[in-house]
């Protein structure tokens, strides 16, 4: 295989006695789409400012394109495009003066960026603000706008903080979709989401990550096959007899979770089950069969859900 | 449709080592992009403060004045020329003020523009030269409007009046330099506010010499002038324009603190830009 992208050994962050990332290992190869799956303060954020060259790592080693970004920053970040987590879009300037600007900073030619402007506008579906300020956009289009911004100088990696986190359905899978396309095309993209349905439509590896550490590392496929069973079967009893139902059930198949609101049986055949809790005079409110996801996973890695 | 136009990609295309001459110049264009979204309102202000300023303060007071001292005039001069240089440099100050706290404010902590910035090649230290740069900027065309008002108003009579430009534009930079790496320091801007305004501005031009000689105040207060970039730069500016009378040694003194001033302020202004978006 050829030389990764990224490479990252026992990297390390510490804010004061904190520490937010905590020596994880990973490697990102050329085309790759790469994820860091985990909840609200795993360090996800942390880890895509170093990898960004911004942020000082406090130990361990890092390589981007080859260079240290402690001693080669610009030279690291010329090649990158980062969308932030928190969108810092310039609110006074126009859609496409956000864009411009943006282009000028990586030093490109004016008449090269003006072109590439109506291309982004095209990708990012947003022609008809191309004069609109920033400030007057939803969500949803400044997710889109910081995400072509990032795209100005064609980066060969491409790192998103939670791309669709606050997103609603519909912007969300318009961004998808976008994300896609420059898959597609080869980009490598290094991806942070709490999302477990994210993970699994954009990423073809990815680490999911707890209190800093890497937890598993893998395919969404190979991991749900790793850690978890092929179905679930979610029982809702009503709130407050799932506990004592959980009691009796536990020792119908090989491992179960209850959470507040279900309980959940892990099973390669779900339908089978549901018949065995009938037959054995079981009555759930509702019952759910579904496949396994990445959201189990993590439940069986860390005892607690993605999303509390 | 998507991007359809083939990739040549960010190593083809991007030039490292011309976004690390250039950088500084990139990020000054891009604030006097946002300069121009109120320069309607920044012009009305540079033209509006001198014309109050020479019809309240300088003809009226200045008759008065004028007319009280007589001939020997305030520090043998014309009330209006004696007042000149200072109302030019303090007019620098503000423009540079405007636009060296408000950016870092909005750059760090309203918007977070810096950090977009420096994922691009764009280093700390350039993205602080860059805001000073457009600051030097808005003063230069404050200074020389507020200059074109006071030529209207013929309340310059000497020769060298011109000379007042630069001296105020040099304590523009020196106090815009400084309160820039104070603004990129704070996390807390309400205070600094208050402070700046009621506590540093107002005494600073009141205390100055601004409209009386500082060696006129009772000694208690002449410190204030003596650590004050508007004196040090008005002492400057009344030598060039009248010849207001100045030793060798004082005119050294009032460069020498203008200028370490001005590089301390770039200096550390750069260090904390890069410190602050390196977290
Ligand atoms: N600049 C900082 N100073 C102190 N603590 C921080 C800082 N940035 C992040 N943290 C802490 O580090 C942990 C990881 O944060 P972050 O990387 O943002 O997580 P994630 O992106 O996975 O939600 C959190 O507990 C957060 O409070
Ligand atoms: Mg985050």
């Amino acid at each position: 295989m050829s030389n990764p992208l990224i490479s990252a050994r026992g990297l390390t962050k510490k804010f004061g006695d904190f520490t937010a990332v905590n020596g994880i290992d990973f490697d990102v190869f050329k085309g790759d789409s790469f994820g860091f799956l985990g909840p609200n303060g795993a360090g996800k954020s942390t880890a895509m400012r170093i990898i960004g060259a911004t942020s000082q790592r406090t130990s361990g080693s890092v390589s981007i394109l080859g260079k240290d970004p402690e001693i080669n920053g610009p030279q690291i970040r010329a090649h990158l495009g980062v969308v932030p987590q928190q969108d810092n879009l310039d609110m006074q300037l126009s859609v496409v003066e956000n864009l411009y600007i943006y282009g000028r900073y990586f030093g490109l030619p004016r008449k090269f960026v003006k072109n590439k402007i109506e291309e982004l506008l095209t990708f990012a579906q947003l022609e008809e603000k191309r004069d609109t300020k920033v400030e007057a956009l939803s969500g949803g289009m400044k997710r889109r706008l910081t995400i072509a911004r990032a795209l100005v100088s064609e980066p060969e990696i491409l790192i998103l903080d939670e791309p669709t986190t606050g997103l609603d359905p519909q912007a969300r899978h318009i961004l998808w979709d976008r994300l896609f396309r420059l898959k597609e095309q080869g980009v490598t993209l290094l991806i942070t989401t709490h999302f477990m349905d994210e993970a699994e439509q954009l990423c073809d590896r990815l680490i999911v990550m707890d209190k800093g550490s890497i937890m598993a590392e893998g395919s969404p496929a190979s991991l749900i096959k790793d850690y978890s069973t092929k179905e679930v079967l979610e029982l809702r009893f009503g709130s407050d007899r799932n506990q004592s139902m959980a009691d009796s059930l536990r020792s119908m198949c090989d491992r179960t979770e209850e959470l507040p609101d279900r309980f959940l049986m892990y099973t390669d055949d779900g339908e089978a089950l549901l018949e065995k809790i009938y037959a054995a005079d079981f009555h759930p409110k509702t019952s759910l069969v579904r496949r396994s996801s990445l959201e189990d996973v993590f439940l069986r890695l860390t005892g607690r859900t993605l999303i509390e | 449709m998507s991007l359809t136009n083939i990739r040549q990609g960010s190593l083809a295309l991007v030039n490292v080592a011309r976004v690390q001459s250039r950088g500084a110049l990139y990020v000054a264009q891009s604030r006097i992009r946002q300069m121009m979204k109120w320069i309607w309102i920044i012009l009305g202000i540079a033209v509006a403060n001198p014309v109050l300023y020479l019809v309240s303060v300088g003809v009226g007071l200045g008759g008065l004045i004028d007319k009280s001292v007589g001939p020997a005039g305030v520090d043998g001069v014309k009330y209006l020329t004696f007042l000149a240089p200072a109302l030019l440099a303090q007019a620098a100050i503000q423009g540079t003020i405007d636009e060296t706290v408000f950016p870092t404010l909005e750059g760090f902590k309203w918007f977070k523009t810096f950090f977009s910035m420096n994922a691009t090649p764009l280093s700390g230290k350039q993205i602080s030269y860059g805001v000073f740069l457009a600051a030097i900027f808005r003063a230069t065309y404050t200074v020389l409007l507020y200059f074109g008002v006071m030529w209207a108003f013929g309340a310059l009579e000497s020769v060298h009046a011109w000379l007042a430009i630069p001296t105020a534009i040099f304590a523009g930079a020196s106090f815009g330099a400084l309160m820039q790496a104070l603004a990129a320091k704070l996390e807390d801007e309400n205070i600094f506010f208050t402070v700046l305004g009621r506590f540093v501005m107002m005494p600073l031009f009141m205390f100055s010499g601004t409209f009386f000689p500082l060696t006129s105040m009772p000694s208690f207060l002449q410190w204030i002038g003596w650590i004050s970039p508007l004196w040090h730069s008005t002492e400057l500016g009344r030598h060039l324009t009248y010849g207001h009378p100045l030793s060798t040694t004082m005119i050294w003194v009032h460069f020498i603190f203008l200028s370490v001033m001005l590089v301390g302020g770039l200096y550390f202004s750069a260090r904390i830009f890069t410190k602050r978006l390196a977290k």
